[in-house]
């Protein structure tokens, strides 16, 4: 009985290596999701579209342009932009080696123009980042609309 | 002990840089094409990041091993620091080159070349050993070790993981490796403020002379909420991300929990009004004092951008941009001036310099009020053209603010001179100090 008693008497160290296990649980239940992520693999274009998110990173497009919302706000989100009418691959293109309002001329070469395309074509098929394409459930969650 | 002071000042010189790069960077808003300004956004939005938030951690670092001297008479591994101190030097250095010449191969706020993290990373396993040969010596640790600690080896354990996505496995992975980049983002903010706000709760014994508070289980409850936080609440960045729906339903549920500390400050509020009118001029306390109410302002803020009905019109939005500098700036920063006043500025100064003082610390708390005020209706304007007809388009949105862009800057510039009255008066006292000394 004593040695149950001590188990259970307040310990910091206690608590804090059981927080610590959860924490590790749940982080590596999170890197495993890339294995489970069946359909990525057999993907043909993954070396494109990775090749394209180094662009993207290389560049710093992030300090203004957001996916998912997440990102700078000098510039719009680019979640969805391949989707939206009248945005066909010469005019992506264009506003990138030409620069629009802030946003600078960007040197970059074709190769690195075509996969940075596959990037935002490949970030298009993942959902929408258009929050009116969700709707607000009783519990304070969201969901996507049907 | 030295070298706790220059990591002080260095800490000091980073958070004024930070807001003069901010300042620059604020100035794009206005812009109409690429070429005006001294440095382009895309160089200016990371080195004002990165000056400030490193300032911040920086600057926590100092706190503690400062508040470690004090403590320890004996401080054992102290000449460890030197390589610490230099080996933040050789970091920031090379970040900044790595900005300079637009090596950006990192990814937001971490734009430089992953090579810099090393030396990071270094500092803090130095830092690690630094505080444990010293921590363990006593057997009961008040709440403030516990928290020093666990900022620490999060931070290390954190700080890898943000290097993570260098790995194709994870990099190839869209979703995934957004998910994690924004775990790492909410988490190393929360190891950072355990470092912080373990320095506040030390302060507020060592001014009130009750070393019990520390111990007390309440502070221990606290602490473990806010490790509890740390580890599970950062989904509620990515609620709009498609990753899975239990990351979310978590972080709401978790996030929730915060709750109980608003209504834990509400409450304790009437005995610290007594308590801070008679320690009203005496400054630590008061930036102290300052922090704990942005604390209260910012966590009512983020309980409701945790709500996911309330984040779908919030994020994406200036109101973020609005608690975020609400926290670093609102209580990051004023617990790091209360450390610096506490050590480096003399308890009794003269009626000039108290005036001058005091009005600067009134202006910036309003300035900052009203700053946050600016950003949350830039964000209320721009969810409502989010949620309106697309036949407006973002330059045009962008167009329609111009008005209150002009007062952002103008808002942000008067902030960053009062801040940076009160950082170069400590910054030329740590020197008088030291001379005297
Ligand atoms: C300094 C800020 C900034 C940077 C850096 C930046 N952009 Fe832009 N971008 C803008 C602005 C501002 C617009 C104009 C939006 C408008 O006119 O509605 C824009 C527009 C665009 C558009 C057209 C959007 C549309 O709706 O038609 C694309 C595509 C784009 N940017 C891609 C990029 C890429 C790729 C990068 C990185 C290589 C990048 N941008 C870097 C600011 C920036």
């Amino acid at each position: 009985m004593p040695i149950v008693a001590k188990f259970y008497s307040f310990s910091p160290l206690k608590i804090f290596i059981t927080l610590s296990v959860l924490f590790l649980l749940f982080s590596f239940s999170l890197y495993l999701k890339p294995h489970r992520n069946k359909e990525l693999r057999n993907l043909s274009t993954q070396k494109q579209v990775s090749a394209g998110k180094e662009v993207w990173q290389r560049n710093n497009c992030h300090t203004c342009h957001q996916m998912y919302g997440l990102g700078g706000y000098l510039g719009p989100d680019l979640t969805n932009i391949m989707s939206k009418p009248g945005r066909t691959d010469a005019y992506i293109k264009g506003i990138i080696t030409s620069g629009v309002k802030q946003m600078p001329a960007f040197q970059l070469s074709d190769k690195e123009l075509t996969d940075l395309l596959f990037f935002l074509k490949a970030m298009n098929e993942t959902g929408t980042a258009n929050p009116t394409d969700y709707q607000i459930n009783i519990n304070g969650t969201y969901t996507l609309k049907k | 002990m030295k070298t706790s002071y220059w990591l002080m000042r260095f800490a000091l010189a980073l958070l004024l840089l930070g807001m003069f790069f901010g300042h620059l960077a604020s100035e794009s808003y206005r812009f109409t094409d690429a070429t005006q300004g001294i440095l382009p956004f895309h160089v200016l939005r990371p080195l004002h990041v990165s000056s400030a938030y490193f300032g911040i951690i920086i600057g926590g670092l100092a706190c503690v091993s400062l508040a470690l001297f004090e403590i320890f008479p004996n401080l054992k591994l102290s000449k460890w620091l030197k390589i610490h101190l230099l080996l933040w030097l050789i970091s920031i250095c090379g970040i900044f080159y790595s900005y300079f010449t637009k090596d950006f191969s990192g990814r937001e706020y971490w734009e430089f070349n992953p090579i810099w993290a090393l030396p990071i990373f270094l500092s803090f396993v130095i830092f690690l050993f630094f505080i444990l040969k010293n921590l363990l010596t006593e057997k009961k640790w008040p709440s403030y070790y516990w928290m020093w600690f666990t900022g620490i080896v999060f931070f290390l354990f954190v700080f890898l993981e943000n290097y993570l996505w260098i790995f194709p496995y994870f990099k190839n992975d869209l979703i995934s490796d957004l998910t994690l980049q924004w775990k790492v983002n909410g988490s190393i903010v929360g190891a950072v403020n355990q470092l912080l706000y373990g320095f506040s709760l030390y302060m507020m014994t060592k001014i009130s002379g009750n070393s019990e508070m520390a111990h007390k289980k309440i502070a221990f409850a606290l602490y473990f909420l806010g490790l509890f936080n740390l580890m599970f609440n950062w989904g509620h960045h990515i609620y709009l991300v498609p990753t899975s729906r239990f990351i979310h339903h978590l972080s709401y549920i978790v996030s929730m929990t915060e709750w109980i500390i608003f209504i834990k400050i509400i409450i304790d509020w009437k005995k610290q009004l007594s308590e801070s009118k008679k320690y009203y001029y005496f400054f630590p306390y008061r930036f102290i004092m300052a922090s704990e109410y942005w604390v209260a302002i910012n966590l009512f803020l983020a309980l409701l951008l945790s709500i996911p009905a309330v984040n779908l019109f919030t994020h994406g939005t200036h109101i973020t941009v609005a608690h975020a500098m609400g926290t670093t700036i609102g209580i990051n920063m004023m617990i790091i001036l209360a450390g610096a006043f506490y050590y480096i500025a003399p308890p009794l100064l003269n009626k000039l310099t108290r005036i001058t003082l005091n009005t600067l610390f009134w202006l910036v708390q309003s300035l900052l009020f009203l700053f946050i005020l600016v950003l949350v209706i830039m964000g209320v304007k721009k969810s409502i053209w989010q949620f309106s007809d697309s036949s407006i388009t973002f330059s045009q949105h962008q167009d329609s603010l111009s008005f209150i862009i002009v007062v952002f800057i103008v808002l942000g510039a008067l902030l960053f001179f009062s801040l940076a009255g009160i950082l170069l008066f400590l910054m030329q006292q740590s020197f008088i100090k030291k001379s005297k000394s």
